[in-house]
Formats: C-alpha cells, sequence, structure tokens
C-alpha cells in the first residue's frame, strides 16, 4: 500500500510538472540553410523564409503534428453544415509588432487583397471563394463558391500570413521599405539582419498569450557549408539542426552526442514525399507492366536504410500517409524481382535502355540513383543514369526528355493541395516539373478527383480517394519511392521545440530551455 | 636502348606496377563478374572485417575491391585513348607546322596557342559540361587540353631536323616533300615524342580523376576520382573509402612518370647524363 501511495505521488508529480517547470529566459541558436531572400512571408514563401518569418508573422490557424486545427491569431472558428461559410473569431487585444492594433480589417486586407496578389499557391484555394468579410473587428467570415474540402488547411502561417494593413494598403507591396523590416504579430519581432551571418529575433513583450514566448531572443545562423555546420552543432554554436541541414550520414554522430535529441516530426504539413516520374507517353516505361516491375525489382526497405540511413518510410502509393486521406488499401510492392522478371517477359521486354535523371541535390540522391539502376539491372532492364545540374533537371522534366526521373513534392495536408497536381489530365502541360510530368491519362479518375475536392464530409472523400488510391497505384502512374523524413537535432535541454506540423517554423513559440 | 632501360631500377619498379594495374583491370571481370555497383554487404564494414571484402565497403555496401579494378579499367582506357587522340592532333600539327614553316607555321602556332593560354582544367571541365559527362566527352576533354604541348615539341624537333644533311639528300633524290617529312623526318622525332606521351598519360589519367572527383564523371562508369569523390563527406568516419582509390592513383601515376623518366633517359643518353652531372 505504502509502495502504491508513493509511486501515484510520483506520477502526479511527473505529471504536473511541466506546467509550472516551464524555464523562462535564454537563447536559441537555429541554423538556416541556405540565407533566406528576404523575410517578409507575404511576398516570399521559400523554405528557409518560412522558417525565421514564422516566429514573425502568424496565420489564423496553426496545426498540431496530425494536422488538426488549433487556435492561434483566431480563438475559435464554425464551418457551416453545407461547407461554404468559415466563420473566425479572432483573439482579442493582439497587437502589431509598431504597437498599432491588430483587427479583422488586417485579415481581410491579406486574404483578399494582399496574397491575391502575391501569392501563387493560395490563389488557387482562393480561387473558390466568393466573399471574404469583417462583420465586427473580431471576426472574419470567408464564403465559398462551391465546397472545398481542403480550405481548412489553407489558414497556416506560410499559406495565409496576416500582414499589417497599415503599413501595406495603398503601397507597392514588393518595394514597400517596411518589407526590410518585417512587422508581425508573432512571439518575436524582428532586430537585426547580419548578411551571411545571422538574423536576430527578440521576444514580443505584448505577446497576446500569457506566458509566451519563454526564450529572451532567437538567432538564425547563416552558415553555408554542411560540414562546417555539423562542427557548429558539435562545439555548441548552435543548438538545433533543422531537417536538412547536414548531410544524412553525418546524423548518427552527432545524434549520438551526449545531450543530443532527435525528431522526425515537424514535417507532417509538407509531408515530402518521393518517386521518379515513369514517362506514361513513350519508351518502355509507356507499358504498364514495365511500370509494375520497376517497382517489384526495386528493394526500397534496403534503400531506405542505406541511403536514407533508416529515415523515413517507404511510400506505399501517391498520398503520404502523414496527409490527410491516406489508405493504404493498395497493392504493396515488396522487393519480388522473380514477378519483375515474369512481367518483363510477358511484355516482351526487348532491352532497350531507359535512361535515369537523379535529382541533382547531392550525394544522398545520387547514392539513390544508382541503388535503383544496380536492382533494375538485376532483374535486366539496363539503366544509364543522366548527369545533370538543377537547370538541367528543370529543363528536361519540365520538357518530357526523360524515361525515369527522381524528384520530391510537399503535399500541404490535403491531396487535392498536394497531390492530385501531379496525375490529372488538365495539369498536362509542358514547362513546368511540378504538374503532370508523367503524363498520366485517366478520365475515370480525373472526375474522381475533382469531385473528392469538392464534397463535404471527410468520410464522402476519403471513400473517393480509398478508390482512387488503390486504382493509381495498380497502374502506377509514377514509382513511388519514399516518404522522406529530415530529422531535427537539437539539444535535449531545448523543450517543445517541435509541437505542430510545421516543426521549427513555428516552433520557437513554445519552446523553452530547461535549466 | 633495352639494355639502358632494364638497368634503370626505378623505371622496371614503375612497369611492374603498371603491368599489375593493368592486369587488374583486364582481371576485374573475371574475378567480379557482377560489376561494380552491386551491394553486397552491409555499408560502411572496414577493411578486413568480412572475408572476401578484403578493402571493406562504401556507402551503399558496394564491394571497394571491385570498384578499384573496374575503375583501373576506366583510368587505363580513358588516359590511353585520350593520349592517342591528343597526339592524333597535336603530331600532324606540330609537324606540318615545323617543316614548312612561314605562313603555315604562324597559323598553326597562333591556334594552338588560343588553347595554351586557357588553363587545361577549367577548359576540360567546360567541355565536359558542355557535352554532358560521358567516357566518351571525358576523354575528347582531356584529348583537346592535352595536344598543344605535343604540337609545340613535335614542331621543335621537325625544326631541327629539317636542316639535317640527310633531309637535303633525300630532296636531291627527288622526294617530293609530304614523303620526305613522312619517312625521313617524323621517324626521327618518335624517340621525345615517346616520352611525353608516357607523361601525358598519366596526366591524363589525373584530369579524368579530378572531373570524377567534381562530380564531373560518366555516371555510368566506376572510376578512382568518383570513389574519392563520393566518400569525401564521410572521410570522418569511414578513411578507407578515400584512401585505396588515393593510393591506387598515386602508385599508377608513379608508375608512369616512372617509366617515362626511364624511357627518357634510355632514348636520350646524352641528356641524361648532362642532367645528372
Amino acid at each position: 500500500m505504502r509502495y502504491l501511495k508513493a509511486t501515484t505521488i510520483l506520477v502526479a508529480a511527473a505529471l504536473a510538472a511541466p506546467a509550472f517547470a516551464q524555464d523562462s529566459g535564454g537563447r536559441l541558436d537555429i541554423v538556416v540553410q541556405p540565407e533566406p531572400p528576404g523575410l517578409m512571408l507575404g511576398l516570399v514563401q521559400n523554405g528557409p523564409t518560412q522558417m525565421v518569418a514564422g516566429d514573425i508573422y502568424e496565420s489564423l490557424l496553426r496545426y498540431n503534428t496530425d494536422l488538426e486545427p488549433q487556435p492561434s491569431l483566431a480563438k475559435s472558428w464554425e464551418i457551416s453544415d453545407d461547407g461554404l461559410v468559415y466563420t473566425f473569431h479572432l483573439n482579442e487585444g493582439v497587437k502589431w509588432h509598431d504597437g498599432a492594433p491588430f483587427t479583422a480589417a488586417d485579415v481581410v486586407f491579406s486574404a483578399d487583397v494582399f496574397l491575391r496578389e502575391t501569392h501563387a499557391r493560395l490563389r488557387a484555394s482562393l480561387a473558390y471563394v466568393d466573399t471574404i468579410e469583417a462583420p465586427d473587428a473580431n471576426t472574419v467570415v470567408f464564403t465559398l463558391k462551391e465546397p472545398f474540402g481542403p480550405f481548412i488547411n489553407a489558414f497556416e502561417t506560410g499559406t495565409m500570413p496576416i500582414v499589417p494593413k497599415h503599413i501595406y494598403e495603398g503601397t507597392d507591396f514588393a518595394n514597400n521599405p517596411a518589407n526590410a523590416t518585417p512587422i508581425g504579430t508573432g512571439p518575436f519581432k524582428f532586430d537585426k539582419w547580419e548578411k551571411g551571418s545571422y538574423i536576430h529575433l527578440v521576444k514580443n513583450e505584448d505577446y497576446y498569450v500569457d506566458g509566451l514566448p519563454h526564450l529572451d531572443e532567437v538567432f538564425y545562423r547563416v552558415i553555408p557549408d554542411a560540414a562546417a555546420r555539423a562542427v557548429a552543432f558539435e562545439t555548441g554554436e548552435v543548438d538545433v539542426l533543422p531537417g536538412g541541414s547536414v548531410e544524412n550520414w553525418d546524423i548518427p554522430r552527432l545524434a549520438g552526442m551526449d545531450n543530443v535529441c532527435t525528431t522526425g516530426k515537424g514535417w507532417e504539413f509538407f509531408a515530402p514525399h518521393a518517386w521518379m516520374w515513369l514517362n506514361n507517353r513513350e519508351g518502355p516505361t509507356a507499358d504498364k507492366r514495365f511500370r509494375q516491375a520497376v517497382m517489384y525489382a526495386m528493394n526500397r526497405e534496403f534503400m531506405k536504410d542505406v541511403v536514407w540511413n533508416g529515415y523515413g518510410k517507404v511510400a506505399t502509393g501517391p498520398v503520404s500517409s502523414r496527409t490527410n486521406f491516406y489508405s493504404d488499401d493498395v497493392t504493396i510492392y515488396n522487393h519480388d524481382p522473380a514477378k519483375a522478371k515474369a512481367l518483363l517477359a510477358e511484355m516482351g521486354y526487348d532491352g532497350t535502355p531507359v535512361r535515369l535523371l537523379p535529382l541533382p541535390y547531392g550525394e544522398t540522391w545520387q547514392r539513390w540513383a544508382e541503388a535503383v539502376r544496380q536492382n533494375l539491372t538485376e532483374v535486366g532492364i539496363k539503366v544509364d543514369i543522366d548527369s545533370t545540374d538543377v537547370a538541367g533537371w528543370n529543363e528536361k522534366t519540365a520538357n518530357w526528355d526523360y524515361d525515369m526521373a527522381f524528384t520530391y513534392l510537399y503535399q500541404y495536408g490535403d491531396p487535392a493541395l498536394g497531390v492530385s497536381r501531379n496525375y490529372t489530365a488538365d495539369r498536362i502541360k509542358k514547362g513546368s516539373p511540378w504538374n503532370n510530368v508523367e503524363g498520366y491519362n485517366n478520365p475515370e479518375l480525373d472526375a474522381k478527383w475533382a469531385n473528392a475536392a469538392t464534397l463535404v464530409k471527410p468520410e464522402d472523400r476519403m471513400a473517393l480517394y480509398t478508390e482512387i488510391q488503390k486504382e493509381i497505384v495498380d497502374d502506377v502512374a509514377v514509382a513511388w519511392m519514399q516518404e522522406l523524413e529530415f530529422p531535427t537535432i537539437y539539444r535535449c535541454n531545448v523543450q517543445d521545440l517541435v509541437t505542430t506540423g510545421i516543426g521549427i517554423n513555428d516552433g520557437p513559440r513554445n519552446a523553452w530551455i530547461k535549466k | 636502348m633495352w639494355k639502358r632501360f632494364r638497368t634503370n631500377i626505378g623505371a622496371m619498379i614503375g612497369v611492374g606496377i603498371l603491368l599489375a594495374v593493368i592486369l587488374i583491370a583486364l582481371c576485374a571481370p573475371l574475378i567480379y563478374p557482377h560489376g561494380p555497383w552491386q551491394m553486397v554487404q552491409r555499408p560502411f564494414l572496414p577493411p578486413m572485417s568480412v572475408d572476401g571484402l578484403p578493402l571493406g565497403t562504401d556507402t551503399l555496401g558496394r564491394n571497394v575491391a571491385a570498384q578499384l579494378a573496374y575503375g583501373a579499367q576506366v583510368s587505363l582506357l580513358v588516359g590511353l585513348v585520350s593520349t592517342i587522340v591528343a597526339l592524333l592532333i597535336g603530331v600532324p600539327l606540330g609537324a606540318v607546322a615545323g617543316f614548312y614553316g612561314n605562313w603555315v607555321d604562324e597559323g598553326a602556332m597562333r591556334f594552338t596557342e588560343f588553347f595554351q593560354t586557357i588553363p587545361n582544367f577549367a577548359l576540360a571541365i567546360v567541355l565536359v559540361a558542355i557535352f554532358e559527362p560521358s567516357l566518351a566527352s571525358i576523354t575528347l576533354a582531356i584529348a583537346i587540353v592535352s595536344w598543344p604541348p605535343v604540337a609545340r615539341l613535335v614542331r621543335a624537333e621537325v625544326m631541327s631536323v629539317r636542316k639535317r644533311e640527310f633531309v637535303d639528300a633525300a630532296r636531291l633524290a627527288g622526294l617530293s616533300r609530304p614523303k620526305i617529312l613522312m619517312t625521313q623526318v617524323l621517324p626521327n622525332t618518335v624517340s621525345p615524342i615517346i616520352v611525353m606521351a608516357s607523361l601525358m598519360v598519366a596526366t591524363a589519367i589525373l584530369l579524368e580523376s579530378s572531373l570524377s572527383f567534381l562530380g564531373l564523371g560518366d555516371p555510368n562508369a566506376m572510376s578512382w576520382g568518383y570513389m574519392i569523390g563520393a566518400a569525401r563527406t564521410v572521410i570522418r568516419t569511414s578513411w578507407w573509402l578515400s584512401f585505396f582509390p588515393g593510393i591506387a592513383i598515386v602508385l599508377t601515376v608513379l608508375a608512369l612518370n616512372l617509366i617515362g623518366e626511364g624511357l627518357n633517359d634510355a632514348l636520350n643518353p646524352h641528356l641524361s647524363r648532362k642532367g645528372r652531372a
């Protein structure tokens, strides 16, 4: 009995601990790679910008690692039953970093005026929006023309950052001098940007959430060389290596150091998904049996373990398991060389060589292509690796001058935002390496993709996406390789760093350093 | 001549090493029938840790020994072929320039200088980048950057030989000018060309390795430079991946240089004695 009691007290203490033990103060040094081109998130949305500016700017919602919406500038929200009206109730007493009050007018200006002009990805979603109105200073209403299921995922910081109306209204957005000193509502204020060296953010003392942020300041450090970044972490100069800042084979060494933790979380919203385009138009890859043979020939589990040091997950189909509406009810292509050979024999493959275009993003991708070539060679497919630079890769994939080509893209939480664009016929268009590059053309599925995007009930959408995934995996539109995982490496005494689906991008808001 | 060459210990060591490398290159498909790209074991196995893998495995678990053997093929092939191509360009150009003189000489030499003023390696990189890396384009690029010294050497030799009496005699005997060049003059310039060629093979191997190291190698051919380039990022944890191909390059280039030296001594005994005094 005594024993039990003691345990109970211990458990209670452990559960209670985080509630009052969050130490405040301290500074965090995070690597940013490469140096962002600018910090005005409404104008520039590439990776490094999102990472730094995600502390300065905010959006209506945040998303946890299961991609469920969480309050941010909006404290609550409702969606009408017909899926057409989205009503957001904003937090009160929120101030811009320059002291001006934040109101619903800022939201309307950002979404309806500013971002419509500057943000191509959001514009595609805003095409479904009929009106954006502010009935009072703390309420914003989005009314849609037709239901658009993924719309609730469009309120992320990098997707719909809220910018200050009083600074930008009526100005030339791209050339506004205020772009150099970004003003947001976020937990950290911009202080100084020493080009080529660091970006310094300081605590927003007036932040509207009590007790947040815990940190006094955040330094984003620019270190151009991967090996130098690893050394900077080893020597304690930086505390956090965001995903992709060091080479894969350096990760086990760094992760093995004392007081170093790693996490694969924080990429759920992006869910980077890697595959090989298989040219559906011409050559051996135009034959479905050949494409299936490619899938069976590859030992993708081995590639994940060796090329990616075990980080990530073998992809089962077009939708990442981290994205909403993922279905595993599909044909699973295990490593089965015999089956691959049988399929090749059935189609009468005559040994025509196929060209393989690796992604020119460094060693890992080159090794990956070599492993694929070896696997395909083992079942009798002759593969020549093309070698190219980034410009050449863009040019060749965009103009369909390839047989097989590596790529990876973000999924943005919903198949209608980040998946269907690669498989529907209306996205077959020369000149872009991000659309339906493989030339997969299946009118029946096109209708289902379109339908699934506009259904209101998640169950109905799930049913359609399940059908789509099953059929497209049988067709092997492209060779799905892997759900990429870019582990974040950090000192263990940095707590609550990665709590959302966009990870470091808005991580410092809740982070604190244990003393 | 062979007698003189044979007494040169350094040269004989060079021949020994080169023969060994050639033997390994020729036998590679017999010893490792599955090629250099096959993933045979766990990655990053150190040398001697597993039977049958004396040199360990690389980042993908491929046999380093097999890679070395196949790399020898590529290095020797590129070295040899590019040198032959360079000779095919340089020798005729230099010979014609030196023999006919006047505006032919002027034109040929200005053309040669045009190539000589561009740094070798930079030009090779540009050429390979334009043609897209493949064994053929790399070989061609190396040949294009290495022929100018050949042309200048042959020109100088031809100029000195064509003033000799036996050339006048041949002319008096009624031989045509092209015939004199081909049968009387050129054969007398062969020895310096041979010496130079042996050194050029060594330079070509180094150039190919450097290109591969920079990622401009043929992605479908295993080469020593590629091995070092791929191992660069893991040099702190897996030294053997860059060490063995590095040794292979050093030994092969050293062997070729020793042979070149030996040939030089054997073919130009006067020069060598003077040089050593």
